[in-house]
């Protein structure tokens, strides 16, 4: 750590020679230079919008396909097409709905359809959550965004109607696409673009 | 402006004779020699205050790609903007002139720098809650880095290096290593991916690994000696050196450190089938090009020319720059200019003399991890394909440039 050789320690005086009392081992875990402060966990709580695949951070709320047919239709359509076809110029929204609906395809020969291509059912939460509707974004309340998650996955095939969505059940959806995309490389230092690969 | 001030240019002419300790006979010959200026720039207030380039220096960015959505839109949207590198010299990209991505077109977030906050969280032992006044407090480094649009892919139809290569553009970033932030936090074991995300509209959050959090990631409040501008993140944004350009997290606000990839916004955008496709739009390869003389520009005829360009790469510093004014026939190892950074732009020159013949330029780099920067024929053939020279590389493209000269010094986009 680079208390001692630090040229400009301008870490709170006391903290820094607290740990230089205490020895290497407490510098190499404790803060070095005492900057910053502490966040509450209700800070993190609401400031965490990061919605992984276990879903831990989802909020409470539900919602189901029925209810978010209605809330797609006021906040949605308009872009994206009554029918989730995509909408045209100028607003250029892609299409929600995978290209066969009823049908077995393949993720990958669906189009670029997120509630269909996506890994993990906690992506089409967070991205909504996130991103839409666009230039509304942050408008939509949980159980708004749970109908909806619930809506574009059922009408994907990946949910029955009647399934209710929230923290526990969101996590638990199976996507089509669950292994069935590459992982980014293992990356370290130095590494090239691809192994194996010269250019 | 426009305004004639002989009063300046006598004073000038007794001060140099004064300074210089010579005669007023020694300094009129200098003076027969030139052409006067006509005209003179009277200072503005604005202009003192806050430099201007001069009116006869025009270069500006243009909407990506070429034809595209004029940025800003009607209701003040900013789409991509490329930076005119036909124009450029030095490695530096001014911050005026750096290229702009946006995550879809977005306005951009107005933020008053007392109020951000920068949060640390996740696999921490302590979770962390930075201002900006804080992070100017700790350690600093400044290094320059270049930043890729992954949507900067020459194509035939494009005309100018703007055009073929603008989405890329170099600046020197002041900041915070991650590295620090994250000792101060202590990263907790089991942690493998960080999760950065930024204050715009659509709030977009990218997964990267932790080696690369703790290897040499800056949280940057400084761009090209001053606050970052709000094109680029004002007050405080990520740079991933080397890394395709939306990982460069703009008005950064949170950084999570968790345990596997987290599918977010962006990481959607990099979901791929195969995983050559995936490692070929993540970190960018080795890829440089001749920026003088490029496509649109005339050579006035034939002799003496300093062919110059840029080279770049994600895996680290250009250690190799070639140059072929043969069409490729034959390579002459051009000079590389200054001190070739790390994951920064770096400036080759060949002295050139033109025999006024039709002919083609191209460049090609080598990095120090041994990149070679290819043919679009060497891709196709490492893929098995068919020797095509319109192969692209699957993901972001860094395949040669070709410009032709064509016999009355006009110069082209030679790419099929
Ligand atoms: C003003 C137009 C607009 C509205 C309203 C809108 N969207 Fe979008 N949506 C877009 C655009 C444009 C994109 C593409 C964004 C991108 O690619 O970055 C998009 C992308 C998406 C995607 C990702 C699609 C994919 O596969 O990449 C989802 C899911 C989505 N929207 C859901 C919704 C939902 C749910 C609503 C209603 C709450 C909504 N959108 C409202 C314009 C809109």
């Amino acid at each position: 750590m680079h208390v001692l050789s630090n040229p400009r320690p301008r870490a709170a005086g006391s903290l820094v020679a607290l740990l230089v009392l205490l020895g290497g081992s407490a510098l190499a875990q404790g803060p070095t230079y005492g900057v910053g402060r502490t966040p509450t966990p209700e800070e993190i709580r609401a400031w965490d919008i990061s919605v992984g695949p276990t879903g831990d951070e989802l909020p409470p709320g539900s919602g189901t396909a029925a209810e978010g047919a209605r809330i797609y239709r006021i906040r949605c359509a308009g872009c994206h097409g009554r029918n989730l076809e995509g909408g045209r110029e100028p607003r250029r929204a892609p299409r929600l709905v995978k290209t066969e609906p009823g049908r077995d395809v393949d993720p990958w020969d669906a189009g670029r359809i997120l509630p269909y291509r996506s890994p993990y059912a906690t992506t089409v939460w967070d991205y909504i959550n996130r991103g839409m509707p666009l230039y509304q974004e942050g408008t939509l309340t949980a159980d708004q965004v749970y109908a909806l998650t619930a809506f574009l996955l059922f009408r994907n095939d990946v949910i029955a109607e009647d399934l209710v969505i929230d923290a526990e059940s969101l996590p638990q959806v199976e996507m089509p696409n669950r292994d069935g995309w590459a992982p980014l490389p293992d990356w370290k230092p130095g590494s090239p673009r691809l192994p194996g690969y010269p250019f | 402006m426009g305004v004639k001030r002989p009063d300046r240019r006598e004073f000038l002419r007794g001060g140099a004779a004064l300074a210089g300790g010579l005669t007023v006979g020694a300094v009129e010959p200098a003076h027969g020699q030139a052409p006067e200026p006509e005209r003179f720039i009277r200072g503005e207030a604005d202009m003192i205050a806050y430099g201007e380039r001069s009116p006869f220096v025009t270069s500006v960015r243009i909407p990506h790609p070429p034809g595209g959505r004029e940025s800003p839109d009607a209701f003040g949207l900013v789409f991509h903007v490329a930076a005119p590198l036909q124009d450029s010299v030095g490695t530096i990209t001014p911050s005026s002139l750096h290229f702009v991505g946006t995550t879809r077109g977005s306005l951009m977030p107005e933020i008053d720098p007392s109020e951000h906050r920068l949060m640390i969280h996740g696999l921490v032992d302590r979770p962390l809650v930075f201002t900006m006044e804080d992070l100017k407090r700790l350690p600093s480094v400044t290094r320059l880095h270049f930043i890729e649009c992954a949507g900067n892919n020459a194509r035939a139809t494009h005309k100018t290096v703007q055009e073929t290569h603008g989405m890329t553009s170099c600046a020197e970033w002041t900041g915070v290593l991650l590295s620090t932030l994250l000792e101060e936090a202590g990263v907790k074991d089991g942690a493998s991916w960080v999760v950065a995300e930024g204050t715009e509209n659509v709030k977009g959050a990218s997964s990267f690994p932790l080696a690369k959090a703790m290897d040499d990631c800056i949280v940057a409040y400084g761009m090209n000696g001053e606050a970052v501008r709000p094109q680029n993140g004002f007050p405080l944004r990520l740079l991933i050196p080397g890394f395709e350009g939306i990982f460069n997290t703009k008005y950064l606000r949170r950084i999570k450190v968790v345990d596997r990839y987290y599918m977010n916004y962006n990481d959607y955008g990099h979901l791929r089938r195969d995983s050559v496709r995936a490692a070929l739009g993540y970190q960018i390869g080795p890829k440089s090009v001749i920026t003088f003389p490029s496509g649109g520009q005339k050579l006035s005829g034939r002799g003496f020319y300093e062919v110059s360009g840029l080279a770049w790469s994600g895996g680290g510093a250009i250690t190799r720059v070639e140059v072929s004014t043969d069409a490729g026939r034959s390579w002459q190892e051009a000079e590389i200019q200054g001190t070739a950074h790390r994951m920064a732009h770096t400036r080759f020159r060949l002295a050139w003399n033109w025999d006024g013949q039709e002919t083609q330029l191209m460049s090609r780099c080598t990095d120090e991890v041994g990149q070679m920067q290819p043919l679009p024929t060497q891709v196709a053939e490492h893929f098995n394909a068919a020797p095509d020279p319109s192969y692209r590389v699957p993901g972001l493209d860094n395949t040669i440039q070709p410009w032709r000269i064509a016999s009355d010094g006009s110069v082209h986009n030679a790419r099929a």
